[in-house]
Order: C-alpha cells, then structure tokens, then sequence
C-alpha cells in the first residue's frame, strides 16, 4: 500500500474541487495529482536516495510528498532552523537526495555529496513538466514514506521512519473519506518539517478539506489568511496560539466566526491559555491531540464536548481534565508500565507504551519496538480512573533524588499557583548527598515581584513531599523554548552550570 | 494477494485494496475479483448487487478481512458468499 493512494483517491472523486490554496495560489486534487505524477518522474530518473525540502510550507510539499511516495524513494523534510553544522551532518546523511528549496545553502555546506538541488520554483514547473508523459502506477509502497530526523537535543538528532503502511493505517483509522463539506478549510500552519505538517495534509486531503497553507506561521498572516479564506479547522501548537491571542488582544480587529475546530498538541499547553482560548471562541471546538513522530501523529485525544464540559465546571476534577491529552484513539493500545517494564495501575506515573499499525518505533539504525510490538515512547505519563491519560513531562527528565524518582511536572504545577510566578521549570542538578536534587528556574508574571525563595520552598513542601523542595532556585526573564513550544529542559540545566 | 494489493470487479466498476486477508476468496458481485481487469465483464448477481461506496471499509463478522473500497460499483462484496458489511468507525474530532 502507498500513501500516493489518499490524493488518487480525492482526485478521483473530486478532481476539480481546491485541494490547496498558498500565496495566493489554487491547485485542485487533479492538478496536485498530475504535478506529484511528474515529480515522481523526475525523482526516478535522479536515481537518488532520499527527497528532501529545505523550505518553508508550499505547494512543493505536498507535491514532493505525494511525488517521492509513488517513486518510491523516503521523502525527508529538513528542519531549515537548524544551525549550519547540524544541518550539514544531516545533509551528508541523505546523500545523494533530490533537494527543493535552499539551493545556495546546500552547496554552501555539502557540495560534493551528489545532491540535486533546485529551488521550489524550479522543482514544481519541472514537476508540471513532466507531468504528461509520466506513468499513473506508482511504486508498491512496501518501504519508507517518510524519514523525519528527531530533534536531537543531546546526541545526534535519531532518522525515525514511518511506512507507507503506518501512515495509511492512521489516516484510514482516524479520517472518514470524503467527510468534509465543500466550505470546509483547514488552515496549516506548522512546518513541513514536523509530523504534524506531514498528517495535516494527509487528513486534509482524504477527507477532501481545502488546505489553506501558511508558508511559516506568523500571528498576523495567520489571523488575516483565517479571515480572507473562512478558514473552519487549524490545528496550533500552545505557543502559536499564544501568540494569536496576544494579537487579538492587541486589538487587530478580525471575523474568526468560520472557526469551527481547533486542535492543538506538540508541547504543553498552559491551562490559563486554553481556558482564555476557549472563552475567546467560545463556538469552536477545541480537540488536544498527544502524538510522537514515531506514532504517524495523534495516539490520545481529548474532543471537544470534554473541553466545554471541563471548562463550564465548577468541580475540580472535572477542571483538572483540560490539563490531560484525553483517551487513546480506539485503534491503538496504551499503557503505563514502571522501570521494569511492569504494567502501572490507574493514577501511578510511568513510562508511557504504545501499539498499533500506525506505530512505527522505527529509527533507520534499529527499531525500538520489544518483542510484542510495543514502543516505549520515553514520556511519563498516568491515567486517571476513568482512562484519561496525563503527561508529566520526558522519562528522561525524571529527577532521581537518593533513589526516589520525581517528575518536574508535578513541582511545576505547584509552584504555578503562585500568583506572581509566570513559567518555571524543574530539573534534575546534582547534589553531592543525594545524587541529584531539584533545581528550579522562574519567570516572573510582568508587573510582579519575584517571591523569596523560602516562600516557594514552603510552598511545595506544603503540597508534596519535602523531597520535592528545590535546592536551587534562580529567576531568569524566560525560559528556552523551541520554535515549536517545546522547552528546552538541557539548556535549562545549564543554567546551574556545573 | 497480500496486505496493500488492489482487487478489481469482475462484474462492475468496484476496486478494493486489501487491508486484511484471511483464507478465502473474495468476491464482488458473486463473482471472485482479480488483480487484472476482466476483458469480458459480466453482471452482479442479484443476491449481490447492492452497490459498493468509496472510501468505505468492509470487514467480515469474524474481523479476519478489511478491505477498503477506492472506486465505487454495483456489485456488492462478500468473502466465499457471506456478504461483508461497512465498518462502523465512530467519527474523531480532527486532531491535524
């Protein structure tokens, strides 16, 4: 089976209706179709390795997608972030590719490598080029649709590999063909680098929803292209919608009425955020979706109905269930299990584990599944009574103090409440008595002044455990996110210096 | 046949790719269907010929066959002459 089968199915039943819209520019299911149809031409006669986008979102992505799909040959977007070194030890790794996008930059940094680069213009009218003579079957689809390197805080970012299959299995268990109206708009607005710019479009297209692409997230663009397009879905990650809000705020005046579906996911998501989202749109819905790359996206969801409820409540329970990533998907199976493997019951942390056709746990040097096909996704998580699964932050940013292991999130939370304390983290510094011990960094609520130390020692050891009270505490004006709202907890470390 | 192979009517326009597979043949229109595209079609039969819908999944009772219908026909599918019927998916919110 091959992914290319989702845009043969959507041009077949509508080939004239608008697939996509960027810059300005419309292109129907039946000339995305065509346009892949010549890109796989071309990427067959390269005789390369990999397809790769150094790019900002475009047309081209859909296009070297669905294109690399039906030659057969691993499509890997490119994290145009990343710094000129890492980028270039990536680069030497996909050699020889077809790359679209930043041609000078890649013969700055990896010229003899084979590439053959062109830049977004040149690959989309080459594509179109192509596009009469080329053959309609596509490859079988047995191998790797997509390579997607991790972000790699600490060692070499890891090539995680999804199959054809994993993503079909997915898209077909979580999207109904053909279910979207006509009017139907879903606007992209994360990087085509990220997994969740790769099953945005693939969901998008199988359910036949126009895909309204921003070439790179900005709040303003964002706000006006959701405006002029009537845009009813968008999927955010908690920082962009920030960043929405912090401009309506702002008092850029615009009609988001369309807005019917919001979901949002990639990192954590600041409960004063949604609940200020949800009062801002109060006729959306909003779905928080908890995925992995090595997942094909979203495994657990927390719809709408459970939003609205958790936020019109009164009872704390039923409040405290906007700060879960809600039940898994029912196609997938998940559990909590401790250090040794050893299943957890309801309300104990652990290790998050999941498994399914749309698992993949797969990284191009080994596969990361046990014997029995399940993935230790590395996050530590618990489930309450009634199966609603809740994030406390990476297995590897468990801190172990003498023996006894502490996830940062349960101090975060705490020190939270505090009125005047905008953001912190929590991170493992080493102690000389106890191995490690609790670090923690504050930002500040603008217009506050920063608490005394002891007034937060105290504060977290009248709520948890005296263990939990941080060793350290320093006040910094913000903390290292990522681009994605991810927080960089190893910088953070670095705070404490050695 | 395996897990990914396209099936084709040989009695209307339906095809299907096989999700599932378990042991048996698979028919559309009372008639087996094939990989290749029959030259001489022929017609459903009546006990079979309750259409096919794009996009759908059909499955048997025992959970052994899912096949997923990418064009749509008049014949209807069934495995050794037990009828398959549409997979029930409760509807999920979009989540990207």
């Amino acid at each position: 089976m091959n992914i290319s089968l989702i845009l043969e199915m959507a041009a077949d039943a509508a080939g004239d209706r608008v697939s996509l819209v960027c810059d300005g520019k419309r292109w129907t299911y039946g000339a995305l179709l065509s346009a892949a149809r010549g890109a796989a031409e071309n990427i067959r006669q390269s005789g390369c390795q990999h397809v790769a986008l150094l790019d900002e979102s475009s047309e081209a992505a859909a296009i070297a997608l669905f294109g690399a799909a039906l030659a057969g040959v691993p499509y890997c977007p490119l994290n145009y972030r990343l710094a000129d070194a890492d980028l270039a030890a990536l680069l030497a790794r996909i050699a020889p590719a077809v790359i679209i996008g930043d041609v000078a930059r890649v013969d700055r940094l990896c010229p003899d490598a084979g590439h053959q680069v062109r830049t977004r213009a040149a690959f989309v009218a080459e594509a179109q080029a192509a596009a009469a003579t080329s053959p309609e079957e596509g490859d079988e689809g047995e191998g790797v649709a997509i390579q997607l390197f991790t972000s790699g805080t600490t060692a070499a970012p890891k090539a995680a590999i999804l199959r054809h299959s994993n993503l079909l299995s997915y898209i077909l268990g979580t999207v109904e063909f053909a279910s979207a109206d006509e009017g139907d708009a879903a606007l992209v607005s994360v990087p085509p680098y990220h997994i969740a710019g790769i099953s945005a479009l693939l969901s998008s297209i199988y359910s036949l929803r126009r895909i309204l692409m921003l070439p790179a997230f900005e709040p303003e663009a964002w706000i006006k292209l959701a405006e002029a397009e009537g845009a009813t879905n968008a999927f955010v990650v908690p920082t962009m919608l920030s960043r929405i809000i912090e401009k309506l705020d702002k008092g850029v005046k615009a009609d988001l009425s369309s807005l019917r579906a919001i979901a949002y996911g990639g990192g954590r998501m600041p409960l004063e955020l949604i609940h200020r989202a949800l009062g801002l749109f109060p006729t959306a819905g909003f779905t928080n979706a908890y995925g992995l790359t090595e997942t094909s996206s979203t495994v657990a969801l927390l719809g709408p109905d459970e939003h609205r409820a958790a936020h019109g409540s009164d009872d704390p329970a039923v409040r405290a269930r906007l700060a879960s990533v809600g039940k898994p998907l029912p196609t997938i199976e998940l559990e909590i299990r401790d250090e040794d493997g050893k299943l957890l019951p309801a309300g104990e942390r652990g290790e998050i584990y999941v498994r399914g056709d749309q698992v993949s746990g797969e990284y191009k040097e080994r596969s990361a599944l046990d014997a029995d096909g399940w993935f230790p996704t590395r996050d530590a998580g618990w489930l309450d009574d009634e199966g609603y699964l809740f994030l406390a932050g990476r297995a590897d940013d468990v801190i172990v103090r003498g023996g006894e292991n502490m996830s940062p999130g349960e101090i975060e939370d705490v020190v939270a409440t505090h009125p005047a304390i905008g953001d912190s983290c929590a991170v493992a510094v080493p102690s000389v008595e106890w191995g490690e011990a609790v670090g923690l960094v504050c930002v500040v609520r603008p217009g506050h002044e920063a608490p005394e130390e002891k007034v937060l020692c105290e504060l977290i050891r009248g709520r948890l455990r005296s263990s939990r009270v941080p060793e350290k505490v320093l006040f910094v004006d913000e903390l290292p996110y990522n681009e994605m709202g991810k927080l960089l907890r190893r910088e953070v470390k670095k705070l404490f210096g050695d | 046949m395996k897990a990914g192979t396209k099936l084709k009517s040989a009695v209307c326009d339906t095809e299907v790719m096989i999700i599932r597979l378990g042991d048996g043949p698979i028919e559309c229109g009372g008639a087996p269907m094939t990989e290749e595209k029959t030259a001489t079609p022929g017609t459903p039969s009546a006990d079979f010929s309750a259409g096919t819908l794009m996009g759908k999944r059909y499955v048997d009772a025992d959970g052994k066959f899912e096949l997923l219908c990418v064009k749509a026909g008049k014949g209807s599918l069934s495995v050794n002459g037990v009828a398959l019927s549409i997979k029930d998916a409760k509807p999920l919110p979009a989540s990207d």
